[in-house]
């Protein structure tokens, strides 16, 4: 009873032979290869996929195929018209580019193929209407305040012709000709446009389909596995399991305890781990065949959470026992430093464990070469750890494996660990073919490392005063069934434990601790987020308990040039701590017209005395790079070419953040070229040099350092050549506007190139940039070679009979040395907010005894554009001396105050101190209804 | 393990009818698919061979009056319910409910047919359609009926709708009347599932200071669509005041069973926040229909 589907895709007429099961998202993308159209979730959640049929936008991938038989349909491809070969931006896309709502662009054809539709019945929506339409299309990036800007001014520019007005955004304050002022993205027109390729848009000559059987059991051993059947359906070309694995049989980032695959008599320690990977021609067989095979596990207690895996007489999950760290910060006397104190506080905080929900599920494809190499296309934050992975576990020299990166769709320290890398380098390696491991939402959500869960518990003791005299902490951190990189998570999160503040005796002590549960590691904010929630929430307890104003509590401490930081640290440079706080402060009162004592009072809203408002304060530090005595270094080429263009080329990760664009600027001040000369080429271990992992917010100052300074040396180099050819001093060659003047030449740089290859000098340089040594904790002097500072005001509106709260103004003022690419600075301040708010209200991924209940994205809510605040950035640039123009990190501070922001801003609005995050909304109705009973 | 194997477009009643009798089996009705096809690929609902795509029937894509009665098709997306004029005026606590339906990209799928014939007792607008008192138009080969959603509904996912044989082809609505309106308002939990703390939707009708007559029903109350009609008892005919509308609420607290959902809300939060809702739907209803 199969028919023809016949369609319009794009103007253009189609008549296809139905495929049972097809859903529409799957003709665009695997027939018709428009794979403009994202799949975020399959689930009809995230609005990735949203195409418009017969002019309406609608979810393509729970569309059947069949549907849209007779139809009409508009994908991202079809949007931008075609004069005399030359692509026209439709004016949505070019407003999406010129205001920065192009991060990692994975959310962005649904976002204009939505916006359009509005814009078609609506040209002149209020931003309501804007966020009322695209209510459920989701951004990780979280750059909703651009994406709404966006449609504003493309829908101005459509109905008035006038050109798309550009978006304000405020240069460094340093003065520089190229870093310091905003540049677009130079990818972003092909996100725009649909051609943006993301892994799972490629398609290799004869690939093969894989699936990964998962033991989905949280603990137990395995004791019989039968491969037979899915080996004998057909169209299954390689079943193999941990017996297949050539080489060393685990993988990890710094403890190598993961198995690759678990095989039979060994321990299963969560759901996600893999027992089993297939093959086949279709990924339906391979569905098929990996539900086809049979496994049976002698099933072992679940230890469900890190307190209960300190007990004494608990199952051991790994041989050395579930403890992965204990963590020690130790300053001053603790004893003496309570004994000092007027007022002891003391009280314990839980945090919850999220997921990234990067929109772009891991996918990874392996392609064997006739050389017997493996190229492996991913998108991977540490693509030099893959390989040494992926090489560890095929027990070859890493030099046989080539990974090669794609752009991401999202990552906030969530594509760190291996995910299918290893998995389809050992089937290509059996197949001889290529293979492609596409997650889907649901493997995603089970299998990949999430945000530790804590328990915190903080003791503080201050003068009358508000002087801060002691802390003590005790953190729990639950690392799940692998140590992924929790260990240094953990110690993020003891060593920030008692905030940016400047306190005398300092005690804290961490257990990172193996659980049962998926694993935790890297997620933005690497442990400080929940530290910062315990001890800003305690920040404001004090304050009260004291009768001292919350910003003045925090003003009094904090950390200063001079300070000497719990692990030992003296701050010599760049602390901007204090001019975020008297920043946000004024802000504050400028946003609200209320005094600095009327802003954390309750204030009833008019007309409805049950919504009560109030703001809510705190502070935060993060560390930039890596930290603690390893070594942390990046490597960068620049290279110019015939045409007078640069590339300049690192094994770092672009996943969304604006690294491309950082060191495109780099490059270009260095040279004096307009930026658009300078081209760049990341995460490539065969073409670029290794960039070290993109986390701990160090990529601006490691990979910007190693950009810039590879961009010098080549700029010497030139300098050197051309004066001895000219035979002028090389104090008389000036670099200026693309053009190199050599007393009284004017040479271009496609002249300089002829110059330089005549002389037989190839004008590329490599420069490995090692950022200055720091040392392990516990040893004082230097733990960090620099600490950005944040802090933010969060204006909440609590139902008191409900218990709901919106978010209604958050104000962030960021410390980050210098504003390299302020467009880009702007998209990590709105996005880094909407983290943080999700990690307050509405974010959490719920375990059950080792089970996984959010299992998909229907149950694990990430903050839409309706629950987006106004937001006001500031940028406050206290320059790092050793920092590219004076720069340091900003990705993970700027979501770090958001949470308790949000809990001071309730409990300033109705006295519910929340504990516990998320907040839970019957409990502070339930507070209030019980206050008033009594 | 394709999540169908047969997909049939009728175009008419009798061509649906026609693929009931003869289509390979198990079968099942679609029509915006966007609950059931993820049931299916979930493991929520057995598998299918056939699917019925119901959304290019004419007749239940209409949307219009028909004598005294507004005539909602159940293939009628969420969103054009929403939009449309005759349903603002004639059903505004179903267009408000529509209008809180998932995202737009959905709503332009979504059905009300979809959503009765899951028969989830507390959703949107199946809440809404019982407080405008709908009837189901239900089709079978044996011809066509109509029944109310308190036959409609037997159980929490149970509907008395004979499946693989019969359809909801619309539902009829009486038509609104001067001094009568509607309204309809929910409360939701910002984590987990999107599925509503508590809704509530309200039909008035107003005799100079007095309610003549009223229908209140509330979701979740029960294992079906709940009607808060001991609530409604003591309203009818009276004025709308505090001392009326405390006693509307002992009624109504004493008669819905407000259960405890894990993660969502417990059964005295529920018992709490309801207070607020009904009160502040009644009165929105009320000064609508001025």
């Amino acid at each position: 009873m199969n028919n023809n589907i016949s369609l319009i895709v794009n103007e253009q007429s189609y008549t296809l032979e139905s495929i049972p099961g097809e859903t529409l998202s799957t003709l665009l993308r695997e027939r018709l290869r428009l794979t403009g159209t994202k799949i975020g979730c399959e689930e009809a959640e995230c609005g990735a996929c949203t195409v418009l049929v017969d002019g309406e936008p609608v979810v393509s991938c729970i569309y059947p195929a069949e549907r849209a038989d007779g139809k009409s349909i508009l994908t991202i491809e079809g949007l931008a018209e075609h004069v005399h070969e030359e692509m026209k931006l439709h004016p949505l896309q070019e407003a999406f580019v010129e205001h920065g709502a192009v991060q990692c662009g994975f959310c962005i054809p649904g976002q204009i193929m939505t916006a359009y539709a509005l814009l078609n019945r609506n040209p002149n929506p209020t931003s309501d209407d804007v966020r009322f339409a695209l209510k459920d299309t989701l951004c990780r990036c979280a750059g909703y305040p651009t994406i709404e800007n966006a449609i504003l001014a493309a829908a101005e520019s459509l109905r008035t012709g006038e050109p798309i007005k550009k978006p304000h955004i405020p240069d460094s304050i340093h003065e520089h000709k190229s870093v310091g002022h905003t540049h677009t993205r130079h990818d972003g027109m092909e996100k725009v446009v649909g051609t943006a390729v993301f892994t799972d848009d490629l398609v290799f000559d004869g690939m093969l389909y894989a699936k990964a059987r998962r033991a989905m059991i949280p603990h137990g051993f395995l004791t019989k596995l039968d491969i037979s059947k899915a080996r004998a359906l057909p169209g299954v070309v390689a079943v193999l399991t941990a017996e297949d694995i050539p080489g060393e049989k685990t993988h990890g980032l710094v403890t190598f305890d993961w198995p690759v695959m678990v095989g039979i008599g060994e321990r299963v320690r969560y759901v996600g781990d893999a027992i089993a990977i297939v093959a086949a021609e279709t990924q339906q067989i391979a569905d098929q065949a990996s539900a086809l095979i049979e496994a049976e596990f002698d099933l072992q207690p679940v230890i469900t959470n890190p307190v209960q895996a300190r007990q004494e007489g608990v199952p051991q999950i790994h041989e050395k026992g579930n403890l992965l760290k204990h963590i020690k910060v130790r300053k001053g006397d603790m004893e003496k430093g309570f004994a000092e104190s007027d007022i002891i506080l003391e009280h314990t905080f839980h945090t919850q464990t999220t997921d990234h929900a990067f929109l772009e599920p891991e996918c990874s494809i392996g392609v064997p070469l006739a050389d017997g190499r493996m190229e492996i296309y991913c998108g991977s934050q540490i693509p030099y750890q893959d390989r040494e992975q992926v090489a560890r576990v095929m027990g070859w020299d890493q030099s046989r494996v080539r990974i090669v990166g794609q752009l991401m769709g999202g990552g906030f320290g969530g594509k760190e660990d291996v995910m299918g890398q290893i998995h389809v380098a050992m089937l290509a390696d059996v197949t001889k073919r290529p293979v492609k491991l596409l997650f889907d939402r649901h493997e995603s959500l089970l299998v990949h490392p999430k945000r530790h869960a804590t328990q915190i518990r903080v003791k503080i003791g201050a003068k009358k005063d508000g002087r801060l005299v002691a802390s003590e902490t005790e953190l729990y951190g639950d690392t799940g069934a692998y140590a992924s990189l929790g260990e240094k998570v953990m110690t993020r999160a003891t060593t920030h434990s008692a905030g940016p503040y400047d306190i005398e005796h300092v005690r804290a002590d961490c257990y990172a601790m193996y659980t049962n549960n998926p694993p935790a590691g890297a997620f933005r904010g690497f442990g400080v987020t929940q530290s910062a929630f315990a001890v800003e929430s305690m920040m404001d307890m004090l304050a009260e308990k004291l009768n001292i104003e919350p910003v003045e509590l925090r003003r009094m401490n904090a950390l200063h040039v001079g300070s000497i930081t719990n692990t030992g640290q003296e701050l010599r440079e760049s602390v901007g701590l204090m001019e975020c706080i008297d920043k946000v402060s004024s802000a504050m009162r400028q946003v609200s017209g209320l005094s600095q004592d009327e802003l954390f009072k309750p204030h009833a809203a008019p007309d409805t005395p049950q919504l009560v408002r109030s703001w809510g304060f705190a502070s935060a530090y993060k560390n930039t790079g890596l930290g603690g005595g390893a070594p942390d270094k990046s490597g960068a080429d620049v290279e110019l070419y015939a045409d007078g263009t640069f590339q300049v080329r690192s094994s770092s990760a672009e996943m969304g953040q604006g690294l491309v664009t950082v060191m495109r600027l780099v490059v270009a001040e260095e040279m004096s070229v307009p930026p658009e000369q300078v081209k760049v080429l990341v995460m490539d271990t065969d073409l670029a040099p290794n960039g070290g992992p993109t986390t701990a917010s160090r990529q601006t100052y490691v990979t910007g350092n190693a950009s810039r300074y590879a961009a010098k040396t080549l700029r010497d180099e030139i300098t050197a050549t051309m004066a001895e050819k000219f035979d002028v001093r090389p104090e008389q060659i000036r670099f200026e506007n693309g053009i190199v003047h050599v007393n009284g030449h004017s040479l271009t740089y496609a002249e300089i190139y002829k110059e330089m290859t005549t002389l037989g000098k190839h004008p590329r340089v490599r420069y490995e940039y090692e950022a200055p040594k720091t040392q392990p904790l516990g040893t004082g002097g230097d733990m960090h070679f620099a600490f950005s500072f944040g802090v933010q005001a969060a204006e909440v509106e609590v139902n008191k009979l409900t218990g709901e709260v919106r978010v209604l103004k958050v104000i962030s003022a960021n410390d980050v040395g210098m504003a390299v690419n302020p467009l880009g600075l702007q998209g990590q301040v709105e996005g880094g907010v909407m983290m943080g708010l999700g990690h307050a209200l509405t974010e959490e991924f719920i375990v059950e005894n080792g089970y996984v209940v959010t299992d998909h994205l229907a149950r694990y809510r990430v903050p839409g554009i309706m629950l987006t605040p106004e937001i006001t950035s500031i940028i406050v640039e206290h320059a790092t001396a050793e920092g590219p123009y004076g720069a340091k990190g900003v990705g993970e501070i700027c979501s770090i105050p958001t949470t308790p922001a949000i809990t001071n801003a309730i409990y300033n609005a109705v006295g519910v101190r929340i504990d516990r995050t998320p907040v839970d909304q019957e409990l502070i109705a339930r507070e209030i209804w019980e206050r008033e009973e009594k | 393990m394709n999540l169908w194997q047969n997909y049939i477009r009728p175009k008419t009643l009798s061509e649906a009818m026609d693929a009931f009798a003869h289509a390979p089996r198990p079968l099942i009705p679609i029509a915006g698919g966007t609950d059931l096809l993820l049931d299916l690929e979930q493991g929520r609902h057995s598998p299918v061979q056939t699917l019925i795509d119901v959304t290019s029937i004419a007749e239940m894509t209409l949307l219009e009056l028909r004598g005294d009665e507004l005539f909602i098709g159940a293939s009628v997306p969420v969103n054009r319910i929403a939009l449309d004029p005759l349903a603002v005026r004639h059903a505004q606590a179903l267009t408000e409910a529509c209008n809180l339906i998932a995202g737009p990209q959905v709503r332009n799928v979504a059905t009300l047919g979809g959503n009765v014939a899951h028969a989830l007792p507390a959703a949107d607008g199946t809440i809404a359609l019982l407080a405008l008192h709908a009837q189901a138009e239900i089709s079978s080969a044996l011809g066509t009926r109509r029944i109310s959603f308190k036959e409609l509904f037997l159980g929490p996912g149970k509907s008395a709708l004979k499946h693989g044989e019969e359809l909801i082809v619309g539902f009829y609505l009486p038509r609104s009347t001067k001094h009568q309106a509607s309204c309809f308002k929910r409360i939701m939990r910002p984590q987990g599932v999107a599925l509503p703390i508590l809704n509530c939707a309200v039909w008035l009708e107003r005799k100079t200071a007095a309610i003549k007559d009223i229908r209140i029903a509330i979701g979740p109350g029960g294992g079906t669509p709940f009607r808060a009609s001991q609530a409604e008892d003591t309203l009818r005919g009276q004025p709308l005041n505090e001392t009326i509308f405390e006693s509307a609420l002992e009624a109504l607290l004493a008669q819905a069973q407000f259960r405890t959902s894990p993660r969502r809300a417990s059964s005295d939060y529920r018992q709490h926040i309801v207070v607020g809702l009904f009160k502040d739907v009644v009165e929105t209803a009320w000064r609508r229909a001025q």
